[in-house]
């Protein structure tokens, strides 16, 4: 079986693996963690922290082993082709975690590879199991998705993580908002297929009203994306969530973000019952725990 | 109307969005690489389209699959195969289900950075690349 998109996980997965980490949680917390046996190789073509992480570090408390590779001292840099890489690297391992610069690359590794491919983040494309984890803090903090108003702001242009998330929160039923800057709004195409296929209607705020939301998701806006640095810098301070412009919103409305965080949150807001943005990245080694147990003992292995 | 003259056997292309003819040729692989004749008549008045543009291919039969390819440049577009200078077969164009060549759009996309083959599904009146999930419209694609 493959991670490659949210497309392909209907809710019966996600479900599955979000109580597998539940037991991965209770099993870390006890120290008594059942142990599984296959090798993981780690492919990141592109810089990763969180996410390769993580996904080592999940590997060796299921008693896995990792193994890594470092594109830059690799056959690639001496002009090995992306298909050869991945034909070499099933032959080492049982699932292979990569992240590729190229939109559809671990789609293309999955048709290669007879290993199980999971998807560590594909271009401006998908990120299936930053989506795992998201949902999965939000089920822990709220106890439910469906009907939870969830807010995504910030660059909803380019962030993958962004689009993984708001066709998986209309799956399971939330009520979205969208906020974004002018020019990094979500691709309209993306929004329409959405509304069509789950019927809902996604809410599009250009000021935000954080008042009745429970669940804030900030992302990142990077400078880089805009000409004028100055519009760059107002549009920054814009969106930049401190505890004034939390003024009106709920006492137990969670802030999350995908990390790294650069300015768009206040590091005073780090203290207030809002942030779970630490916990979420923490989530990720049970869920990614869950995934791996689930890929390697299931029948669709 | 400019005359040209009937062929004896091949494939007669008519209703093509005016001034698409040439793109037609080149997906047909009827260009340069094609030895017969082949005649182009562009901006033809058309009751149906207003203007169109015709294509007579002298022995040449391009597979349904090629043919189909048509639809996505311009679904009115009617085939006529010629045997024995009558026609045989007429048939209408069709955007297939799925599709295994074609280009996609999007520079990032793996297909566009590796030696590799195509695929899209048809949604609705677009197409989605399988492998960087965007969606295109049908002409966007040849």
């Amino acid at each position: 079986m493959d991670i490659i998109s949210v497309r392909d996980i209907d809710k019966k997965i996600f479900n599955e693996i979000f109580e597998t980490a539940g037991e991965m949680e209770r099993q870390l917390k006890s120290g008594r963690v059942e142990k599984l046996d296959g090798v993981v190789a780690t492919l990141f073509f592109e810089p990763s922290t969180r996410t390769k992480l993580s996904f080592q570090s999940a590997t060796v408390r299921l008693g896995l082993r990792y193994i890594d590779f470092i594109s830059e001292l690799s056959s690639v840099k001496k002009g090995e082709s992306f298909a050869d890489t991945i034909r070499m690297v099933d032959g080492y391992c049982d699932i292979i975690v990569m992240r590729h610069k190229y939109e559809g690359a671990a789609r293309y590794a999955a048709e290669i590879a007879k290993a199980s491919i999971i998807n560590g983040g594909d271009g401006g494309n998908q990120h299936p199991t930053q989506t795992m984890l998201d949902l999965y803090t939000m089920l822990k903090e709220k106890g439910a998705i469906k009907g939870l108003n969830v807010r995504m702001m910030g660059d909803l242009k380019h962030a993958r993580t962004m689009h993984s998330l708001i066709y998986a929160l209309a799956m399971f039923g939330a009520n979205i908002s969208i906020t974004a800057p002018h020019g990094l709004e979500m691709p309209e195409e993306g929004i329409k297929e959405i509304e069509k296929k789950f019927n809902i209607k996604i809410n599009i705020e250009e000021e935000p009203d954080f008042s009745s939301d429970d669940v804030l998701y900030v992302t990142r806006i990077q400078q880089e994306r805009f000409a004028d640095p100055l519009e760059a810098k107002r549009i920054m301070e814009k969106f930049r969530i401190t505890k004034d412009a939390l003024k009106n919103a709920k006492k137990d409305m969670i802030i999350m973000h995908p990390l790294p965080r650069v300015n768009e949150i206040d590091v005073a807001i780090d203290k207030t019952p809002h942030a779970k943005y630490f916990e979420q990245a923490k989530n990720g080694i049970p869920v990614r725990m869950a995934l791996i147990k689930y890929i390697l003992e299931g029948e669709h292995a | 109307m400019l005359k040209v003259e009937a062929i004896k056997e091949g494939t007669v292309i008519d209703h093509i969005r005016a001034g698409k003819g040439t793109r037609i040729l080149k997906l047909l692989g009827a260009d340069e690489k094609h030895e017969g004749s082949v005649a182009l008549l562009s901006n033809v008045k058309s009751k149906k389209l207003g203007k169109k543009d015709i294509v007579k291919l002298e022995g040449f039969f391009p597979s349904d699959e090629k043919l189909n390819l048509i639809a996505l440049i311009s679904p009115e577009a009617t085939v006529n195969i010629i045997k024995d200078s009558k026609v045989v077969e007429k048939k209408n164009v069709e955007t297939p289900g799925e599709l295994g060549i074609g280009h996609c759009p999007n520079p990032s996309c793996i297909t566009n950075n590796e030696e590799m083959h195509r695929h899209f599904k048809k949604e609705g009146r677009m197409y989605r690349c399988v492998y960087c999930e965007r969606v295109f419209l049908p002409e966007e694609l040849v």
